[in-house]
């Protein structure tokens, strides 16, 4: 009886989105020539989509509604396959050597094309890793964090156009111009609560972007900057392929530079401070924490990262223009932070890997991938906020002592 | 003079398809306290099925102010429909949940609903048709008021005391704000708290179709980002009057859309989104309640 009323209701989903998908997927005008075009058989998909997709969504649901019953009453000692791998030194040590030794060999093994979609991907993850500080660890949502990779990619093109000045020169000083504007934006609106702080750092991404776009005297407009210099290494020229593999090793070093830094931050006192905030912002101050300066540092540091991030793509695609640093880019940021788990390493490295290269190599894929990242960002927020690898929550055990 | 008039009635216009929108925003926001950010997609999904509506009749030989009626309600009818499904699957779940978790839900929404119509349709701008018709009595203003713009001064002046009368005089107006005050005391005195959230939703959306339509019918063309950039603007507008409050809504939208006319017409229409912008920025900053909004106390 119970599924005969389950497939009764998916069904009458089914019919409801067939309804609401009508004319925007069946129907397609093309407006010059006055032709009409009746797409039917995408009526015939939704409907046998949405069939099955609200059968799983309503299971998913109410697994999830006992699941949370049951972690109640369960021990926090259970382990994940991966809690174990990372734990037990008899597993950790061969499966880091077998990482290292890939990740040395990805660029010798794999075509300079391939390469390229790597140095990307690792790039997305160290932006992950640095939006993770602001919104995983801080909770404070910042949808205009591309601002600050903007802000780094000009700072390299522009030096580098008018005065020749180095890569490695302008590494540090975009992360600091990163940094500068995050405590510039973060100073008047920290005051805020979390949804209107969205939207400001929302306008301020894109009044960054208008700006970079509409004063040409400045950013040279929607033409923008071309023939930015590669990074180099101690003055040596480098061959095609020479450059990219260093590009992919100075990447890997910076990946790993962020994973030990934001590591390390979790775990230090400030990093506690922001987890408390995140928790419960009145309790922290009552603890003595102050929250305006707590605020500003995990601004200034989410945005140091994007900033030299910034420096690092300017070198490597070697020409820049604010169509590279639209909101979409943001919220690309924003659901490998939420896929992976908010204030999980691990995680966002794993969901920037797949967020990144799954488009790449499923060419059909890619046309769908904002729509993916949409649906992703709902779907795990209703099914696994935690995202694919939890934070490890800090707890402490008490036991009873045996005399 | 005639520049200012003219300015003047261009940011009354702006205001106008603000506040239909910025309403949807504020009342949603007074009962769940939620920026739904899917908001302008939903406005851009009642224009499109506006247009498509509209062009299958057109090509069908049906006349013209039939038309406008048709298309209208359809486009009412959809975006209604897609608000009310959007409720239904990204923030009824997290009902209870970390107030982070509805804003980032309500973001991929919109993500997703802009990418469905931009797969589905075309990235192209469309050419919207004019479903307005000329009025002759109009033409010696021509310059100042033209027959769209006063259409959407009256339908908006309309639709704003129909909806202070609803929420003011009638049983559901009052469950409304009812779960605006308190959600549990609304429940606990049987108030159906869910279908009030429904009908907010349902509400919301159908004032954003009938600017959607409005406006898309003034400008001429539509594309599937539309919705993000007006979304925003009217944000800042029911910012800008405070959140939560229909009043505030209305006027932030009008100083607003008056702001924004005037800067782009004397000072630099590059700009345009700046100053909507930098606008907002200095009312959270110097004035988080919003004009007519109440400074809330944090409860503890």
């Amino acid at each position: 009886m119970t599924t005969f009323s389950e497939l009764k209701k998916s069904f009458l989903t089914a019919l409801w989105f067939m309804f609401l998908t009508f004319p925007i997927m069946v129907i397609r005008v093309n407006t010059i020539d006055k032709i009409v075009i009746w797409r039917w058989r995408n009526m015939g998909y939704v409907g046998v989509a949405s069939f099955f997709l609200s059968l799983a969504w309503r299971y998913f649901l109410r697994r999830k509604e006992a699941g949370s019953k049951r972690a109640l009453s369960r021990t926090a000692n259970s382990q994940t396959l991966l809690e174990r791998i990372s734990s037990e030194r008899r597993y950790k040590i061969p499966a880091m050597t077998a990482a290292a030794i890939g990740i040395i060999m990805f660029p010798f093994i794999m075509n300079s094309y391939q390469t390229n979609i790597m140095i990307t991907a690792l790039m997305y993850v160290v932006l992950g890793l640095g939006l993770n500080i602001v919104v995983g660890l801080a909770g404070l949502l910042d949808l205009g964090y591309v601002a600050f990779y903007a802000v780094g990619a000009y700072t390299y093109g522009l030096l580098n156009h008018h005065f020749g000045i180095g890569f490695w020169a302008v590494l540090p000083l975009g992360g600091a111009l990163g940094a500068l504007f995050g405590v510039l934006l973060g100073f008047p609106v920290l005051r805020l609560r979390g949804d209107y702080l969205a939207i400001v750092t929302l306008g301020f991404g894109e009044i960054i972007r208008l700006i970079l776009e509409n004063w040409n005297e400045f950013s040279y407009g929607p033409s923008g900057i071309a023939h930015i210099a590669r990074p180099s290494l101690f003055g040596l020229k480098l061959s095609f392929f020479g450059e990219i593999r260093y590009l992919y090793f100075l990447m890997i070093g910076m990946v790993l530079f962020t994973i030990f830094v934001v590591n390390r931050l979790q775990n230090s006192r400030i990093g506690r401070a922001w987890i408390a905030l995140r928790e419960d912002e009145i309790a922290c101050q009552a603890m003595g924490i102050d929250k305006t300066r707590t605020k500003l540092t995990a601004f200034a540091l989410g945005a140091t990262w994007a900033g030299m991030v910034g420096v690092i793509f300017a070198a490597k695609t070697t020409f820049i223009n604010p169509d590279s640093f639209t909101f979409l880019e943001s919220a690309m940021i924003l659901s490998i932070v939420v896929l992976g788990g908010m204030g999980s390493i691990l995680g966002v490295v794993i969901a920037a890997l797949i967020l990144i290269l799954l488009p790449e190599y499923l060419r059909a894929f890619s046309d769908y991938r904002m729509l993916l990242f949409g649906a992703i960002m709902v779907i795990m927020m209703v099914f696994r906020p935690q995202g694919i690898i939890a934070n490890v929550r800090r707890s402490y055990n008490f036991k009873k002592v045996e005399d | 003079m005639e520049y200012f008039l003219e300015l003047f009635m261009g940011g009354l216009i702006r205001g106008s398809i603000y506040a239909l929108i910025a309403l949807g925003y504020t009342m949603v926001y007074g009962i769940i306290e939620l920026i739904n950010f899917a908001h302008g997609e939903i406005y851009m999904i009642g224009a499109f099925t506006a247009l498509i509506v509209a062009s299958v009749l057109a090509v069908m030989g049906v006349h013209q102010l039939a038309i406008l009626a048709i298309a209208m309600l359809a486009a009412i009818v959809y975006s209604s429909a897609y608000g009310f499904t959007v409720e239904k699957i990204a923030y009824k779940p997290l009902r209870h949940a970390p107030r982070l978790s509805p804003l980032i839900s309500a973001i991929g929404m919109s993500i997703f609903l802009q990418n469905y119509v931009l797969l589905a349709q075309t990235s192209d701008f469309l050419p919207f048709p004019s479903l307005i018709p000329d009025f002759k009595f109009l033409e010696p203003y021509s310059s100042i008021l033209r027959p769209t713009e006063l259409v959407i001064l009256l339908t908006t002046g309309v639709v704003m005391l129909l909806l202070t009368l609803l929420i003011k005089f009638t049983k559901i107006g009052k469950a409304m704000r009812a779960t605006a005050q308190d959600r549990t005391m609304a429940l606990l005195v049987g108030v159906n708290v869910n279908q009030v959230i429904s009908i907010t939703f349902v509400i919301g959306s159908a004032l954003a179709a009938i600017g959607g339509v409005l406006i898309a019918s003034h400008i001429g063309q539509i594309n599937f980002f539309i919705g993000f950039i007006a979304g925003i603007k009217a944000f800042t507008a029911a910012v800008l009057g405070g959140i939560g409050s229909v009043p505030g809504a209305v006027l932030g939208s009008f100083v607003l859309g008056l702001t924004e006319s005037f800067a782009t017409g004397y000072v630099s229409s590059d700009y345009e989104d700046v100053f909507a912008f930098a606008l907002l920025v200095l009312i959270l900053i110097f004035r988080p309640g919003g004009l007519l909004g109440k400074s809330s106390t944090q409860k503890v």
